[in-house]
């Protein structure tokens, strides 16, 4: 199992150097390798996850290394659908050592296998977690883009034209990717947090338990609520945009891993060390 | 064998007045080739004029000959004394000749560096020499690898990247922030020949509609007509921006025509789409304080040439690049051009027969192990007398001095026949 989990850092780190050689010397062959280099890395990122299903009959997020395994694999997920779609080649740049870094934090955890009851075999539940993570996951990159953006805006209003402008693409492409992502990050969210209430009212006979990392979700189900919003009546677009989807994914960290650390609820096995 | 001469003259030795009593037009050079070809001393031409150079390319069997000719033809065909313009002649000859060649192909030697024109231009010239049949072995090879030098330095260096003209640069710019400039309004404000210019390139990029607002009325619906736009009152400037997504303001008052105000009133009801204002008026016609508003964008002309000079730098970076590619080019060029003496090629013909005989004679005695020593030798000998044979005419044919033709078209067509050139 040790050499699958070793290849596949290996593909995201070779797809990560790729990328990074893509940055300085732009050719179109070095980003379509780092791409379907961190395709191979995904596949066997997936095997990985379905092996450690079969071996423990459950979804496997039991410690904080296989929910940060789920993370990452979500990450590369949404941004390989991402960059299918939109073409936004310098996204790597950012995905791919954040998928990287990721894996590396949930290769060097350790891995108790945890003993389990049938607490986790409702459908419910996974796809509780599958929407939630996916959700997660086009935060994350919503987060990429607009950093991006913000360096783009930068090189634009202070006209001064250096390494990255030549090599960031548009800013309405950015910002229109930063929308898609966070669109498709809150329907996630939004599915993620009805199939969770779902699932408490079976196990624990109701929906909303006050748990801090449900009230933490909430918030940020709140928060991108208003980006959305916002965006819809008034244009919030460009710059602010950007922001927010950097403060929201600021948030969703905090929601990962500060609740867990900070606080105590019933979520808190998933990410015990 | 020949040599290859090249004279000339471009924008660093001679003035524009005197650039543009030599230049040749489309006819001129069809009749000026027709006369090239005539004197014994050119075996080759290839006429290039543009507004910026004249390059005569020739093969000749007599160096000094040729130039003196070709200037005498110069001074006969533009009625201009020799002493006129024999100061601003460059000769180059050989390597230098060829280099040459391949850096104005390539754009290197351009007045603005990577300018895509010349490349064009250059074909052109080739193809007059064909068709006026003035072209022969050793230029047709020459102009070939040309092109192919020029099309691999635009696509493996940056000399061509980023613009270098207000106009484009603002167009560059207009698609960073946009993306694509298809379907986009764009409002004109006052008039110039700079600012209709980035309106014509705007419209190649498939802009919208064009508005035009002018302080006299009837000049605004003028220019309106000329770009197939609307003409809209100054006073309306504020209403339109609320729609217009790239404003072009080049009009002659002093103090501001935009003020940030009146930009962010209109930034809510645009629901913030990005707003592109090009200042090219001097003084400024937009408040750059606009700049500061989320959304919104000015560059001034100073921007733009801060811009524009960047890109040149860029380009000359790049060119230090292709440089290099044609001083390989070259070498290469010389290589073929060497073997086109008849010795090297007679050298190649046999070593390639030998190679082919030698590798099947190995093949064949292999699989006859019953053969003694001596029947080896005896094939052995046999296949080199046969080669001997095979090879001795064509070989006296390209050693002979009766042709009537240019010796170097039988060079080039053994060379080609038995793929000589691998």
């Amino acid at each position: 199992m040790k050499i699958i989990i070793n290849i596949t850092i290996f593909f995201y780190m070779l797809s990560t150097t790729g990328y990074i050689a893509y940055l300085f010397m732009q050719k179109d062959l070095l980003q379509r390798m780092a791409f379907y280099v961190l395709l191979a890395g995904f596949l066997s990122h997936s095997a990985i996850i379905f092996y450690d299903f079969l071996q423990s009959g459950s979804f496997p997020i039991h410690n904080l290394s296989e929910t940060l395994s789920i993370a990452g694999w979500a990450i590369a997920s949404v941004f390989l659908i991402l960059q299918y779609k939109f073409n936004l080649k310098i996204l790597g740049i950012y995905a791919a050592p954040l998928i990287t870094l990721v894996m590396v934090i949930a290769s060097q955890l350790p891995k108790e296998p945890v003993e389990v009851g049938n607490l986790f075999d409702s459908f419910w539940l996974i796809f509780h977690i599958i929407t939630i993570f996916i959700g997660e996951g086009s935060f994350a990159l919503a987060c990429g883009v607009g950093l991006l953006y913000l360096v783009q805006e930068h090189a634009i209003k202070s006209k001064r034209h250096g390494f990255f402008f030549r090599r960031l693409p548009s800013l309405d492409l950015l910002d229109n990717t930063g929308y898609v992502c966070i669109i498709t990050g809150f329907t996630m969210l939004t599915l993620g947090l009805i199939s969770g209430f779902v699932y408490a009212k079976s196990v624990w006979g109701r929906f909303w338990s006050w748990d801090p990392k449900e009230v933490w979700s909430g918030i940020t189900w709140l928060l991108y609520a208003a980006i959305l919003h916002q965006r819809l009546t008034t244009g919030w677009r460009g710059r602010r945009a950007a922001i927010m989807a950097i403060v929201g994914f600021a948030v969703i960290l905090f929601t990962f891993f500060g609740v867990n650390f900070l606080l105590e609820g019933h979520h808190g096995s998933f990410t015990k060390i | 064998m020949l040599d290859i001469i090249l004279l000339g003259l471009n924008h660093k030795t001679a003035p524009i007045e005197l650039r543009e009593c030599i230049a040749f037009s489309k006819e001129e050079t069809d009749a000026a080739l027709k006369t090239f070809k005539k004197a014994p001393a050119i075996n080759e031409v290839v006429l290039l004029s543009t507004c910026n150079r004249v390059e005569i390319l020739m093969a000749t069997q007599d160096k000094s000959d040729a130039v003196n000719t070709a200037k005498t033809f110069l001074s006969e065909l533009k009625t201009l004394p020799v002493a006129d313009f024999e100061k601003a002649l460059y000769i180059h000859e050989g390597d230098e000749a060829v280099r040459h060649i391949f850096r104005v192909a390539s754009s290197l030697d351009s007045m603005i560096v990577g300018e895509p024109q010349i490349l064009g231009q250059m074909k052109e010239a080739y193809h007059a020499a064909t068709t006026n049949k003035t072209s022969g072995v050793l230029l047709n090879r020459l102009l070939h690898r040309t092109f192919f030098v020029a099309k691999r330095i635009r696509s493996e260096t940056g000399i061509g990247d980023h613009a270098v003209s207000i106009s484009y640069a603002a167009i560059e710019l207009g698609r960073k922030i946009f993306g694509t400039l298809e379907g986009k309004k764009v409002l004109l404000i006052g008039a110039g020949e700079m600012a209709e210019l980035s309106v014509e390139h705007l419209i190649r990029n498939k802009v919208q509609d064009i508005f035009v607002a002018n302080r006299t009325f009837e000049r605004g619906v003028e220019l309106a007509k000329q770009f197939k736009g609307k003409a809209v009152r100054f006073e309306e400037i504020v209403e339109c921006l609320r729609h217009v997504d790239i404003i072009i303001s080049s009009t002659g008052f002093s103090g501001f025509v935009v003020n940030r105000d009146q930009v962010k009133g209109v930034m809510r009801s645009r629901r913030n789409r990005p707003l592109f204002f090009i200042d090219i008026a001097v003084p400024r016609d937009i408040d750059p304080q606009i700049n500061r508003l989320n959304n919104a964008y000015i560059y001034d002309i100073d921007d733009l040439k801060g811009v524009i000079d960047d890109n040149i730098q860029n380009r000359q970076q790049e060119a230090i690049k292709g440089e290099r590619i044609v001083d390989e080019a070259v070498i290469h060029f010389r290589k073929w051009y060497e073997n086109m003496e008849v010795v090297p090629t007679i050298v190649a013909l046999r070593n390639k027969i030998d190679n082919i005989a030698k590798a099947e004679i190995k093949k064949t005695l292999q699989s006859l192990n019953h053969l003694t020593l001596d029947d080896d030798q005896a094939i052995n000998k046999l296949v080199n007398s046969m080669i001997n044979k095979i090879l001795h005419d064509p070989s006296l044919l390209l050693k002979g001095d009766g042709f009537h033709e240019d010796k170097s078209v039988y060079i080039d067509i053994t060379r080609k026949l038995f793929k000589l050139d691998e």
